[in-house]
């Protein structure tokens, strides 16, 4: 059961065309394998996620495809266009962002000190050319620059309903807003796919459901792929196209939301053997 | 209680006196009563702070939970908001051009060495307070501009208005060559580094044959005015006219108007700096260094960068000294330095150029001042830094982030907000 739906292909209502995808990624830290020849495809626009118990490895597979591991072993294409191929391993994390790798984190890592508005133009840096001879002379060329990517940033914070707080400091804003601030600030780097971990971590049943509505919304206006690690499986089972359930590192099933639901490997993996 | 505990442990301090001419120990008891009665005034005003924080904390507390807004403003944070800041500064820039005509040499050379050393903490702001790289090393690029300007000046008789800026373009060098290997540390091991740097330097100052080891360099040139000389007819004119006062050494006042113009370009170019793309990548930097090169942004040449910029102000500052004090030695350049400058930033406000300039004044200015009090200075100075800690841990002025102004824009075609940013202002404000 295992074997077959990890190698059946899931094209879904989807093209078979990924955006990103691993082959036999593995990442051994000293004598633990963290990750074991993990397969993974993000198809475009979909929303694909990542579910496993806790340990299972599935953060460490975002580092590994952000570049702040580098994997031991495999490879990450990552497809910007049908037909570009760029392979991310062994990339560095800024790079991989500029190549249009967006993350969020899983213990929120906004930058506290600084404000809401100054957070989203943090995510600009990498589409903003302004150096340092700019800087000093604020040329007309640098204040445009500046002015285009304070309008972009604010179309985004009112976009997704943080307006009222630009000028707030980050630490200031109550919880869901900061998990909500953190993925605007993803977004600002204009990714093709983003990577969520654990967006739900810490949201009451509500705010989950409206994160829930707020992911579908960013896939379909950002026009991106969503790559998900999640434990709240309301939101799992309601979001995602496509959902790839992690164990020891290891991938165990590989499905749509209704086979993983009674995949028996995965509700193993869950809840133990009876 | 503490009272009581102070009094046993200041008791050698204060009350035992050498007496100098019998050569005996001479106890004067009636200086501990007055040290007891102070030292419990002392601590009831601190236990009064302490209570008043707290309570003050416990209505912030109430207040966000019952959704009421809270006046964050206190008077020390209204001072650096842009509105006032940059009305503020001129006004201030206007006092400290005044001075010299009002007062006497020695106080001139004492703002000027007040100067040097907020041109220093803004540039030492620029590594620690922005981009959080701790660096205890920063003397060193200090030692570097004054000692090009010295040998230089020395061996090839070269001006100070080339040294300026080779100075500034050495430091630099330098700042850049120590972050190349270092740019994978931080914290400790970054302090440790970067604090035996600063020792190395001072040591290889020390022991090469051509910068005259510890006899250090004498007789360095002040600046010159288009070669005229300075104390001849022009301070004539002034001492007529302006109210100069008779005494003073006109290269000394031309020196002082040389680094407050140097301290008003570091303000300039520290602000804008800060609220560019590359600033904002240094406060990303100092903030979260994962999170931050998430955004794409290159940690290591952000890094090198902090490091080679914050140094380009110590070359100028080091130049600009050299010249004031006309002799430099290694031991000018000690670890002191570094700690006194790191206590501007920390004192006056990380990240926060009206900060830094306060506490450069209470830090340099103060003991001044107070020298009748000379035998306390680093006690006072100690007792000041921890009461900071527990009062005021961002500082005198705390940093204040730019405020961004939405106005709703008047063209109905694309109804999207447009925000204006103080810097958009000011190219307005140029426009016009």
């Amino acid at each position: 059961m295992t074997d077959r739906s990890l190698y059946t292909n899931h094209n879904g209502d989807h093209n078979g065309d990924p955006v990103l995808s691993t082959t036999a990624l593995s990442m051994v830290f000293g004598g633990l394998i963290a990750l074991d020849r993990v397969d993974l495809k993000v198809e475009r626009n979909s929303i694909t996620a990542l579910i496993g118990p806790n340990g299972a490895g599935k953060t460490t597979f975002f580092n590994c495809l952000t570049g702040i591991y580098p994997p031991t072993r495999g490879a990450i294409t990552y497809q910007p266009e049908k037909d570009r191929q760029i392979n991310l391993k062994g990339l560095a994390p800024d790079r991989v962002t500029q190549l249009g790798l967006a993350r969020t984190f899983q213990n929120i890592r906004l930058f506290n000190n600084l404000t809401v508005l100054e957070n989203v133009l943090i995510g600009c840096h990498c589409r903003m050319k302004a150096g340092l001879f700019g800087a000093l002379l604020r040329n007309r060329k640098t204040m445009a620059e500046e002015k285009a990517f304070i309008d972009f940033s604010y179309d985004l914070l009112v976009r997704y309903g943080l307006q009222a707080s630009v000028n707030e400091l980050a630490k200031n804003l109550p919880y869901g807003a900061q998990r909500r601030l953190e993925i605007v600030r993803a977004l600002a780097t204009v990714p093709k796919v983003l990577l969520l971990d654990e967006p739900a971590a810490g949201l009451n049943i509500n705010e989950t459901n409206e994160l829930g509505a707020l992911i579908e919304n960013i896939r379909s206006q950002e026009k991106l792929s969503i790559l998900l690690i999640e434990h709240d499986m309301n939101l799992v089972m309601k979001a995602s196209h496509t959902i790839y359930v992690m164990d020891y590192g290891k991938l165990i099933a590989v499905g749509a939301p209704s086979e993983i639901r009674q995949n028996p490997a995965v509700i193993k993996a869950y809840l133990g053997e009876e | 209680m503490a009272t009581l505990w102070i009094s046993f442990l200041a008791y050698p301090l204060v009350v035992l006196r050498i007496n100098t001419n019998t050569k005996s120990l001479d106890p004067q008891w009636s200086r501990l009563p007055i040290l007891a009665a102070s030292v419990f005034v002392i601590t009831i005003i601190w236990r009064f702070l302490l209570k008043r924080r707290s309570y003050l904390r416990l209505t912030k507390a109430v207040n966000e939970a019952s959704g009421l807004s809270v006046p964050k403003a206190t008077w020390l944070t209204t001072v650096a908001k842009s509105r006032y800041r940059r009305k503020l500064l001129v006004v201030l820039l206007v006092i400290v051009a005044i001075i010299p005509f009002v007062s006497t040499p020695y106080t001139v050379n004492i703002m000027t060495t007040a100067l040097i050393y907020i041109t220093l903490g803004l540039g030492l702001n620029v590594v620690v307070g922005v981009s959080g790289l701790l660096n205890l090393g920063y003397v060193a690029f200090y030692a570097i501009g004054a000692y090009t300007y010295a040998l230089l000046g020395y061996y090839f008789g070269l001006s100070f208005w080339i040294c300026l800026p080779l100075g500034a373009l050495f430091s630099t060098i330098l700042g850049f060559l120590l972050g190349l290997p270092i740019i994978r540390l931080s914290g400790d091991y970054l302090a440790i580094v970067t604090l035996s740097f600063g020792e190395i330097t001072r040591l290889v100052l020390t022991n090469l044959g051509f910068t005259r080891g510890p006899r250090g360099i004498t007789n360095i040139k002040p600046p010159s005015f288009f070669g005229l000389n300075l104390n001849g007819a022009p301070k004539a004119f002034l001492v007529e006219h302006f109210g100069l006062h008779p005494v003073m050494d006109l290269n000394r006042l031309f020196i002082y108007f040389i680094i407050l113009a140097v301290v008003v370009l570091t303000i300039i170019c520290v602000y804008r700096l800060e609220n560019s793309r590359l600033g904002r990548a240094w406060l990303a930097l100092r903030e979260d260094e994962i999170a931050c090169q998430a955004m794409g942004i290159n940690r290591t040449r952000a890094k090198l960068m902090a490091f080679a910029l914050g140094s380009t102000w110590a070359g100028l500052a080091g130049v600009v000294f050299a010249s004031q004090i006309t002799f430099i030695n290694p031991s000018s350049f000690s670890f002191m330095g570094s700690i006194m400058i790191l206590s501007i930033v920390v004192l006056g406000g990380m990240d926060s150029i009206p900060g830094v300039i306060i506490g450069a004044a209470v830090l340099i200015l103060l003991p001044e001042q107070l020298r009748f009090f000379s035998n306390y200075r680093m006690l006072i100075f100690g007792a000041l830094m921890v009461t900071m800690m527990v009062f005021r841990p961002g500082g005198l002025i705390q940093s204040v982030r730019e405020v961004y102004i939405h106005q709703a824009s008047d063209s109905p075609p694309e109804p999207r907000p447009v925000v204006a940013t103080p810097s958009t202002m000011d190219q307005e404000i140029l426009n016009d």
